[in-house]
């Protein structure tokens, strides 16, 4: 009998395929796991009647042979931004503790229609802010994975979606939805040991998804391995008249293309990638990744993203200018929690007060300041600009080469609680990731070897608009030559 | 000669800009497919996004930015090929996102202008802008005692914001503009221009001036939902203004409202109490870009506009510009009297549509001819008329009755027996009658008091109760006084 535990959506799905497990039988065995794994903190919700419906429906699929999905009867997380009908959807924040959408998000509604089932709604720092999560309302996530020298320190998944990341890690789910901002995906999933793909921005829907930075927002999958990214992925995307943002283009079938390999694939490495701090073991692997592509075919070709340096202040301006206004409907008037007060003003006061966390409060500042009468043109403006030209550096990049190869974080993952005295420190988590993020592009991170200390590295592909697939192959040849699967045992 | 207000020591001009605020006459909101009907239980027409739920997102509604181009095309504006729609952030119960999607810098429609016929001659208004906005909900304060209520079925629906230059210099004139403005925002059908219901009401700015100094410094009063009230309120607050500055003090920069029951305006909160907006890009909305084709198509679909039609009736009917520019202002009752003008002379139909009809549709606070009488039913009275069936006196009197009873012309006619008698024998044995009645009369007017003319006509037309042909009761007076 396969272990459970190990098993990966493709290979699940062969085995529900020819009935050799059933999915309430994957379902509850989930269920067992996630009990028994409750001090990692990766699930706000559990739904495990949901669960048990859901996989109930699949199983007569299966049996009947008919509209089997892409995710039939594959139980999963959703990370806790995504609104789920009926299903409380907090995003992490005391401001929606009690919060009970009405209407489903596409994004799952899509997975739904798949087949997905939901295990429950996963941890995640507040309305997505942060990259350690730690600023959930609901307490800190725990990362499966221990240092060799430290086997008692407990490890932050990164973040935002490290809840989703976590429970992936920690095999209490098959797989689960994420959401990048600025590496909100790529990040923890670099952190775990994980897949995880931020796609091209428009090709997720975001109707249903609480926005953080609606300009910067995309849905993606955390996932074992890169077969399984590319099937979920196709599962999450399509065309959404709901989302003005959402794309018309072709939805390629992922999966068909993910072992295409590399061969005459460009793949560029930019010098301004090397940043201060960055790792050396991180940068060990990156070049040993250089040279595995290169045997398998692939043309390495220098590149140069001069505004790489910019990225990670114009992020911070522009992320909260978006969120401080997509923020501003939580005022207790008409959902979430309210205080009292003795006037409008106090109600606000007081409702804001207390329902958001320290992070989401200096970031709703932050974005209100930088939009502020007499600082507008200083920040806001000059982020816009900033944002056009390192879009402009990749779209001169992609004129040479068809992806581009760099580290996903410059460290792996740290202990908790470190980091937590200076935001700006905390921030340079995503210096690697935003800059795809600014320019919209497909991202995705691999893991690709261990550390001294036994944690997880993980790389990052980004491609062309809408070539999500060249991220895929990529990715898969790092993933066969690193043998990172073998490695983690 | 020009408006002025008088203070104590001189003559003060006033200067006066409008914010127009125009519901979009649409059957969904602006970003929402809730419907926009007035009047409906409250908070029945709300969709996720006009209450802000999170992960709504908004999804412009194609027919609004349809009327905005049309409503620029029919200003005579610029239809700006790409337009921004921006965040307007500040706080309030009844604006569920928290911001207002409105456009900030890159409006749908730029500058243009429309004409007004003031005592002294056309006026050329300017058009700063026009751009597309959503409505907030509404707060009720007066159902309880210690809660506020809020009905967000407003909440979100289209607005068109029409912003005119500083050009207006009346309070006359600036009701001529808003009445010109609701006319042709009417004819094009973006608009019911329906003020009652608050589908389109003023932000008004005024600001006084010595003749010919520089701009002085402007309030602006918000909301005024009625031509009556702006008028009130810029008479108000251009006096309180002059007076202020003859005073020795300064206008200071505010924002006021207008209490109709005192006729007051009064201070809400002054610049530097003004919100700071924020005003930035919203990101869940692409730019919005026109194809240049779609705005010529609809450019060749426009109604022919008041200014064009009036000289236009002008020219083909004969008739004066005063009463050309009543004829237009709505466009039903252009479109009525010229069905009812068709093989008929233009004259009398003006007199009967514009003297007539009139008097009874504001009577009864009507503004449309067709819902009260239709074209044929008040064609046929009109042909009996210049036949000589029915003297133009008795329709007038049993005009009302007419209207209001469902029987045709001929058919009133016949039943009240009020057939003109246009026998000639007849009516010169009324005429032999009177005379011989009046022969006191006689022998004046015969000595040389013409003026009694008048008189016999008069007798003659009372004893015929006034059926006899007045015409005829002329010719054949003349000739019969001679003998």
């Amino acid at each position: 009998m396969t272990n459970l535990s190990d098993l990966t959506i493709s290979q699940a799905k062969e085995l529900l395929l020819n009935r050799s497990i059933s999915s309430v039988e994957l379902t509850k065995f989930f269920f067992e796991k996630i009990s028994k794994f409750k001090n990692l903190n990766c699930f706000i919700t559990e739904t495990f009647d949901q669960a048990l419906k859901m996989s109930k429906r699949s199983d007569e699929k299966y049996k009947l042979k008919k509209d089997i999905g892409l995710m039939e009867g594959i139980p999963i997380g959703m990370k806790d931004l995504f609104c789920t009908n009926q299903i409380k959807t907090t995003a992490g924040s005391k401001i929606l503790e009690n919060f009970i959408p009405f209407y489903e998000s596409t994004v799952s509604n899509n997975l739904w229609e798949e087949g997905a089932v939901l295990l429950g709604k996963t941890n995640l720092d507040e309305f997505a802010m942060g990259s350690a999560n730690t600023t959930s309302f609901f307490g800190n996530v725990v990362n499966p994975w221990k240092s060799k020298n430290d086997i008692d320190k407990e490890l932050v998944p990164g973040g935002s979606s490290g809840g989703s990341a976590s429970a992936v890690a920690a095999h209490l789910c098959l797989a689960a939805t994420g959401s990048d901002t600025g590496g909100s995906i790529r990040q923890p999933a670099s952190f775990c040991g994980l897949v995880g793909m931020k796609p091209t921005y428009g090709r997720c829907s975001r109707f249903g998804m609480i926005a953080f930075a609606s300009s910067l927002d995309q849905a993606g999958p955390i996932t074992k391995d890169v077969l399984d990214s590319s099937i979920m992925l196709k599962s999450m995307c399509s065309y959404d008249q709901k989302d003005s943002t959402s794309s018309k283009m072709e939805i390629p079938d992922f999966p068909k293309t993910v072992k295409l390999g590399v061969k005459g694939i460009k793949v560029g490495i930019p010098n301004e990638y090397i940043v201060d701090g960055l790792n050396a073991n991180i940068n060990d692997n990156w070049l040993k990744a250089i040279e595995w592509l290169k045997s398998e075919g692939a043309e390495i070709i220098e590149i140069n993203l001069p505004h790489t340096k910019s990225a990670l202040p114009t992020y911070y301006i522009l992320a909260p200018a978006e969120a401080s206004a997509n923020l501003a409907r939580y005022d207790g008037i008409r959902f979430g929690a309210r205080e009292r007060g003795k006037n409008l003003d106090e109600v606000y006061k007081n409702t804001r007060a207390s329902g958001f966390g320290n992070e989401v409060k200096r970031r709703i500042m932050i974005g209100t300041y930088v939009l502020s009468a007499g600082y507008y043109d200083a920040y806001y403006l000059k982020a816009l600009k900033v944002r056009k030209l390192i879009s402009e550096d990749f779209s001169r990049a992609f004129e040479k080469c068809d992806c581009i190869l760099t580290p996903t974080t410059p460290g792996v993952a740290f202990g908790i609680g470190e980091k937590q005295d200076d935001p700006l420190e905390m921030y340079l988590n995503d210096v690697l990731t935003v800059p795809a993020s600014l320019a919209g592009l497909p991202a995705i991170s691999v893991p690709s070897g261990l550390n001294d200390e036994g944690l997880p590295i993980g790389l990052q592909i980004i491609s062309k608009p809408f070539d999500e697939e060249t991220c895929f192959r990529a990715a898969f040849v790092i993933e066969q030559i690193s043998n990172f699967n073998k490695l983690k045992n | 000669m020009p408006y002025f207000v008088q203070g104590q020591e001189s003559k003060w001009e006033v200067v006066l800009g409008l914010e127009v605020h125009a519901q979009i006459n649409t059957l969904s909101k602006l970003f929402s497919p809730s419907s926009t009907n007035y009047g409906a239980e409250p908070n029945s027409q709300v969709n996720l996004i006009d209450a802000g739920m999170p992960g709504a997102l908004p999804v412009i509604n194609e027919e609004c930015v349809k009327q905005a181009v049309i409503t620029g095309l029919g200003l005579n504006a610029k239809i700006n090929l790409k337009s921004i729609f921006d965040r307007k952030n500040y706080f309030y119960p009844d604006l569920p996102q928290g911001y207002q999607i409105s456009q900030f810098e890159n409006p749908i429609v730029g500058s243009g202008h429309l004409v007004i016929e003031t005592e002294n001659g056309t006026k050329k208004i300017g058009i700063t802008r026009l751009h597309l906005e959503q409505d907030a909900g509404k707060s009720i304060h007066d159902q309880d005692f210690e809660n506020s209520f809020i009905d967000l079925n407003r909440s979100g629906c289209a607005l068109m914001e029409i912003v005119s230059e500083p050009d207006l210099r009346s309070p006359t004139e600036a009701s001529l503009y808003i009445k010109k403005l609701r006319s042709i925002l009417r004819y094009l059908g973006s608009c019911d221009g329906n003020m009652e219901k608050g589908n389109l009401r003023a932000d008004v700015n005024v600001s006084v001036r010595q003749f010919d100094a520089e701009l002085g410094t402007r309030c602006e009063i918000k909301n005024v939902n009625s031509i009556k009230f702006i008028q009130q309120a810029i008479e108000y607050e251009a006096r309180r203004q002059v007076k202020l500055i003859e005073s020795g003090k300064l206008v200071e920069q505010q924002t006021r409202l207008f209490d109709s029951q005192k006729g007051e305006t009064r201070a809400m909160r002054s610049k530097e109490e003004s919100h700071d907006y924020r005003y930035f890009p919203d990101p869940d909305l692409p730019p919005l870009i026109l194809e240049k084709k779609i705005i010529e198509e609809l450019k060749i679909q426009l109604p022919e506009l008041p200014d064009k039609k009036k000289i236009r009736f002008m020219e083909t009917y004969g008739i004066k510009k005063y009463d050309a520019e009543i004829l237009v202002s709505e466009r039903e009752v252009a479109d009525y009297f010229e069905k009812l003008v068709f093989d008929r002379d233009p004259k009398m139909v003006l007199s009967w549509l514009t003297v007539e009809l009139f008097s009874y549709l504001n009577k009864k606070n009507l503004d449309n001819p067709q819902s009260v009488i239709s074209v044929e039913k008040f064609g046929e009275l009109l042909d009996l008329i210049k036949d000589g069936t029915l003297s133009n006196r008795l329709a007038k009197e049993l005009f009302v009755e007419f209207i209001e009873s469902n029987i045709s012309a001929p058919e009133l006619v016949k039943k009240k027996g009020m057939v003109q008698i246009s026998d000639e024998n007849e009516i010169s044995n009324m005429i032999e009658i009177v005379l011989n009645q009046n022969q006191k009369m006689l022998e004046e007017y015969r000595s040389g008091k013409d003026k009694l003319f008048g008189f016999f006509v008069g007798q003659v037309m009372k004893i015929s109760n006034g059926k006899a042909n007045p015409q005829m009761v002329n010719t054949l007076l003349i000739k019969q006084l001679k003998k």
